[in-house]
């Protein structure tokens, strides 16, 4: 996943929507781990559309 | 070199939920760590702000001054063809209050914890869960200020909000809300507003799909301005934050503010989860999921698991026994007091959710004609029931 930090709110809605627990809100930062299989969902639920696969 | 703390109760997350545990661990002699990650409680603000009174007394928190931003007079609700419905304080019964200032209200709330006892370490995010030989959880490890911390507890309480992470390191299976009950939100501080700044005002219907636009005023020109949409709906990227721009666009009192604040946040809709307790492992708040899934209010929630959760953790102490079993009351207590009312209510927004405009403008005209006694969801739901049968269709019986 690609996280533009200029739209980023750091609100952690990603990180407790993740079927697969592989998003870390670490201070101001998104870790993305290796259990991440680009289900999109973050990306669909951004309020900001602040995440995008990496195309 | 790691750090080590050992207590009784550690708790993970300064909310609501995680200072009342806290305090009330304390309270009852208990040795209490509560972590914070951010670096400051009750910021970066992530909510709307505006609760009811009612159970504030239940929870045993003194209203003040301090965190009290604005008093209500009321709620209105608007329709997709702008019908609206007023509710007044002597009928709006348990759905307004106050709107509070939540980085003063969560900070106060914490004061209280260490009053009773508890120790606070912020800036400390946990990034797992820690086990013995045996698989047991004893704590969780993390980093406080840069530094690598491991904080061993007989009971961990996770009180990590909607992000909840401590629960899924632990092991617990289907804490993640279905799409359908998931509610994204994006809300705007805004000044220079013209609004009714006496009431609390919820807009519903496709301006906000599967969800509602709120107006929460903070002073006579400024509000809390923001809108939640149910996860099913998103369809454009950034929808949340496209349809309140597209709201605000159009609406006169608000197309001349200004933004100060943006913040973004999300809220469960389920009734709770199906299990929110396992050996030496609690559940609190957002974490359990315990959010009214019609209003989306979760802090009077919080408060209660997070006081029960105390209570309870309390007496498992004097028996040393802090198992499942042993944890079972917590999970008697809040499904008893709050169960139903989010079951209903979760059925409510299943269908609300499904309406189109037209109908949604029937509600709403519906309502404003009945004399219904003082308005909660409860009496709107039985108003419903009579004319609109299909809407409560599958949980009559709770209404």
């Amino acid at each position: 996943m690609i996280v533009d930090y200029h739209k980023c709110l750091h609100c952690g809605g990603c990180v407790g929507s993740c079927p697969q627990n592989a998003i870390y809100l670490n201070d101001y930062i998104l870790e993305f781990n290796d259990d991440c299989n680009n289900c999109g969902r973050c990306i669909k639920l951004c309020p900001v559309a602040a995440l995008s696969r990496g195309e | 070199m790691v750090t080590r703390y050992d207590c009784d109760i550690v708790i993970v997350g300064a909310g609501p939920a995680g200072s009342m545990a806290a305090k009330f661990c304390a309270q009852g002699g208990l040795n209490t760590i509560l972590l914070e990650k951010k670096a400051e409680i009750g910021a970066p603000l992530r909510c709307a702000e505006g609760v009811s009174k009612k159970w504030l007394e239940e929870v045993g928190i003194t209203p003040d001054p301090k965190w009290i931003c604005a008093d209500m007079k009321g709620a209105i609700i608007r329709s997709p063809s702008g019908y609206k419905f007023q509710l007044d304080e002597s009928r709006a019964g348990s759905e307004v209050g106050y709107v509070l200032e939540r980085h003063l209200f969560d900070k106060a709330l914490a004061a209280d914890a260490a009053e009773a006892g508890a120790k606070i370490m912020m800036r400390t995010g946990i990034t797992g869960v820690i086990r013995d030989e045996a698989g047991k959880l004893v704590g969780v490890k993390g980093n406080s200020l840069g530094e690598p911390v491991e904080i061993y507890a007989k009971c961990v309480v996770a009180a990590d909000g909607y992000e909840s992470q401590v629960a899924r390191w632990a092991g617990m299976k289907d804490t993640v809300p279905k799409m359908s009950d998931i509610c994204t939100c994006i809300q705007y501080r805004m000044v220079n507003l013209d609004i009714e700044h006496e009431y609390c005002d919820f807009i519903i219907g496709g301006d906000a799909p599967g969800g509602y636009i709120w107006i929460f005023p903070k002073g006579e020109t400024v509000a809390n301005v923001g809108i939640g949409i149910m996860g099913t709906k998103c369809k454009h990227g950034a929808d949340p934050k496209y349809y309140l721009d597209k709201y605000i666009a159009k609406t006169p009192g608000l197309a001349q503010g200004e933004i100060v604040e943006v913040v973004g946040g999300f809220v469960s809709t389920c009734p709770g989860l199906d299990e929110t307790i396992a050996d030496n492992l609690v559940l609190v708040g957002d974490a359990a999921r315990v959010i009214d899934p019609i209003t989306g209010g979760g802090i009077c929630h919080a408060c209660r698991t997070g006081m029960y959760a105390g209570k309870v953790l309390v007496e498992c102490a004097k028996t040393g026994d802090f198992s499942k079993a042993a944890l079972k009351p917590y999970e008697k207590m809040w499904r008893d007091r709050m169960e139903d009312k989010l079951f209903r209510n979760f059925m409510a927004k299943e269908r609300l959710a499904e309406l189109d405009d037209e109908t949604i403008d029937e509600l709403i005209k519906l309502i404003q004609d009945s004399d219904i006694g003082e308005v909660n969801v409860y009496n709107l739901l039985k108003v419903i029931k009579d004319r609109f049968p299909k809407v409560v269709e599958g949980f009559e019986d709770l209404i």
